[in-house]
């Protein structure tokens, strides 16, 4: 498998919220905008890709018997990074995302990848896969976020897009459960056009 | 041996029933006329333009979803009974893009998403009545008074349950029922209500409120289809007479909810246990419409009678934790639609015995 499909395959083929369905509930949590969505998407990416980095570096070292609890440990070192620097430089974010910054280290996608790639793979792999999974993860969620937004606020990033009220359902729960579901659909219809 | 003298033996079923989806789906529509004319006639003629906005946008998004899967089955009218009760489900001065929403989530998304008629597994009009009610709260509340009522201007038209929820917010011991509560704060009821109500007094020597005939009448603001107990009562029995639905989900649900509102409800009145006001409850917002029309339906209701039970003591228990404690006035679509999710379940457990394995059981 070539580095660009490595890449390539976090956003359509292997998308970890369309297609493993990992990491739903941030996913399906805290897009109830576009940006939020983003933000949350690219807090994920960084910790994906440095932990990936850091599992396939270290793997050598660590006892198969507690390679979880090891896992984790490194997870929450750079969770803890982007809850610190968020909330000093992007407050409102922080704000809106609350306490799923801190639920990353149980984003069982970042736990996924490192169990599942960056364990068995060398480190120029494991980057290049949590950068294409990160990546992958933040356009599903933008995604949502925006279908969510425009649907429920009638706003997308923030701007107007139509005045009036929108369906509010769409920015509650259930929205969060019916926007997924079509986007899973579309994924797949997608995804078979590719193959 | 040629093949001409066999025997011709087809799968079952060999015996055939007369009705079809589409002469049932039409029965249920005729059933639901009387109600829906005395809707037209009290709300003003606006109403019958929601009713028809709501069919005809059902039947259209109908139309598409079974185009696009090279489909056709407009004709066996269960759109138009799905628009029929979305637009009975609606308020009388509703937006009129309201409807329409509520068909297009009904018909795309409850019920082709899932593939259509049968396939779906929640009743499609009480989804997108519930879709739209979340979502366009103000819209959704657009009451009227109806015309049978003569109040003096700036008089609330607010549902009786919807003033019953309100003004209980910041009770203080003024009444001791739900009728006096309604009367203390001085809630409109019509004339005639009141002459048939002091009729019973003088003549039956019962006493029945003016608000309780008002509601068995159907002289109350409400959503189109559902203010009038009576005639959707005489609808329910056109379609048990034709055994198009069976007694035991209305008779269970009303039974359990009355019995429940009759236990619990005067607690909320500052009054002891076995206080409450069953009848009020019964005949108020959308229960008959929906313990008769909605939870009946054939597509999203279990199978068995035991089953059937069941689901109607469960729907009756959920409409009455809702009303009486639940933030939202009504409760018979929610309650309905958490029962259809729990239908899968109930046909699973609530099977007939398979003949002769009771009989095993005792001889060996």
């Amino acid at each position: 498998m070539g580095q660009l499909q490595n890449f390539s395959k976090g956003f359509i083929r292997e998308n970890p919220v369309f297609i493993l369905l990992l990491g739903l509930c941030p996913a399906l949590g805290v897009t109830t905008s576009a940006f939020n969505g983003l933000g949350m998407g690219l807090a994920t990416t960084f910790v994906l890709v440095s932990s990936n980095t850091v599992v396939s570096l270290i793997k050598n070292f660590i006892p198969s018997k507690v390679r979880i609890p090891c896992f984790i440990v490194v997870i929450a070192s750079f969770v803890t990074i982007v809850d610190l620097v968020m909330e000093a430089f992007l407050p409102a974010l922080f704000e809106s995302l609350g306490l799923f910054i801190p639920l990353i280290v149980v984003n069982c996608l970042v736990m996924g990848r490192a169990e599942a790639f960056a364990s068995k793979n060398n480190t120029g792999s494991a980057i290049v896969d949590g950068l294409g999974m990160g990546l992958g993860f933040s356009f599903a969620l933008t995604l949502l976020g925006g279908v969510r937004e425009i649907l429920g606020a009638g706003e997308f990033f923030g701007m107007t897009l139509f005045p009036g009220d929108g369906m509010l359902v769409f920015v509650l729960a259930p929205g969060a459960f019916i926007g997924l579901g079509y986007l899973v659909a579309l994924n797949n219809i997608v995804k078979k056009k590719l193959d | 041996m040629s093949e001409q003298n066999l025997f011709l033996v087809e799968s079952s079923p060999q015996i055939r029933h007369r009705d079809s989806t589409s002469s049932i789906m039409w029965q249920v529509s005729i059933a639901l006329m009387p109600a829906g004319i005395w809707g037209i006639w009290v709300f003003g003629i606006r109403s019958l333009l929601v009713i028809a906005v709501s069919i005809a946008s059902a039947v259209g998004f109908e139309y598409l979803a079974a185009r696009s899967m090279k489909r056709s089955t407009v004709s066996d009218g269960s759109a138009f009974l799905t628009g029929l009760l979305i637009g009975y489900n609606m308020p009388p001065l509703v937006p009129l893009f309201i409807p329409v929403a509520a068909s297009a989530f009904a018909i795309l998304v409850v019920k082709w998403a899932f593939g259509g008629l049968g396939a779906n597994w929640m009743n499609p009009a009480l989804a997108g009545r519930v879709f739209v009610f979340f979502s366009w709260t103000s819209g959704m509340n657009a009451w009227k008074l109806p015309r049978t009522i003569q109040a003096a201007d700036g008089v609330s038209s607010a549902t009786v349950l919807g003033s019953l929820k309100t003004l209980l917010m910041d009770f203080s011991g003024e009444a001791s029922s739900a009728v006096g509560m309604l009367r203390y704060h001085e809630y409109p009821a019509s004339a005639i209500g009141q002459q048939i109500s002091s009729w019973f007094d003088r003549v039956m020597q019962m006493r029945i409120s003016a608000y309780t005939v008002d509601l068995a009448v159907g002289n109350v603001p409400g959503s189109i289809g559902e203010v009038s107990a009576v005639l959707l009562i005489i609808g329910g029995i056109y379609l048990l007479a034709k055994n198009i639905i069976t007694w035991e989900i209305p008779v269970t649900y009303i039974l359990s909810f009355a019995l429940l509102i009759w236990a619990f409800d005067g607690l909320r009145f500052g009054q002891g246990l076995f206080s409450g006001d069953a009848a009020f409850h019964v005949l108020s917002g959308g229960l008959m419409l929906g313990a008769l029309f909605m939870a009946t339906d054939m597509v999203t209701s279990p199978v068995t009678r035991k089953g059937m039970i069941v689901y109607g003591i469960g729907a009756g228990m959920l409409t009455f934790l809702i009303r009486v404690y639940g933030s939202l006035p009504e409760g018979v679509s929610m309650a309905i639609i958490i029962m259809n999710i729990f239908v899968p379940m109930i046909n699973r457990y609530m099977q007939p015995k398979v003949y002769g394995t009771a009989a095993r059981r005792g001889s060996a």
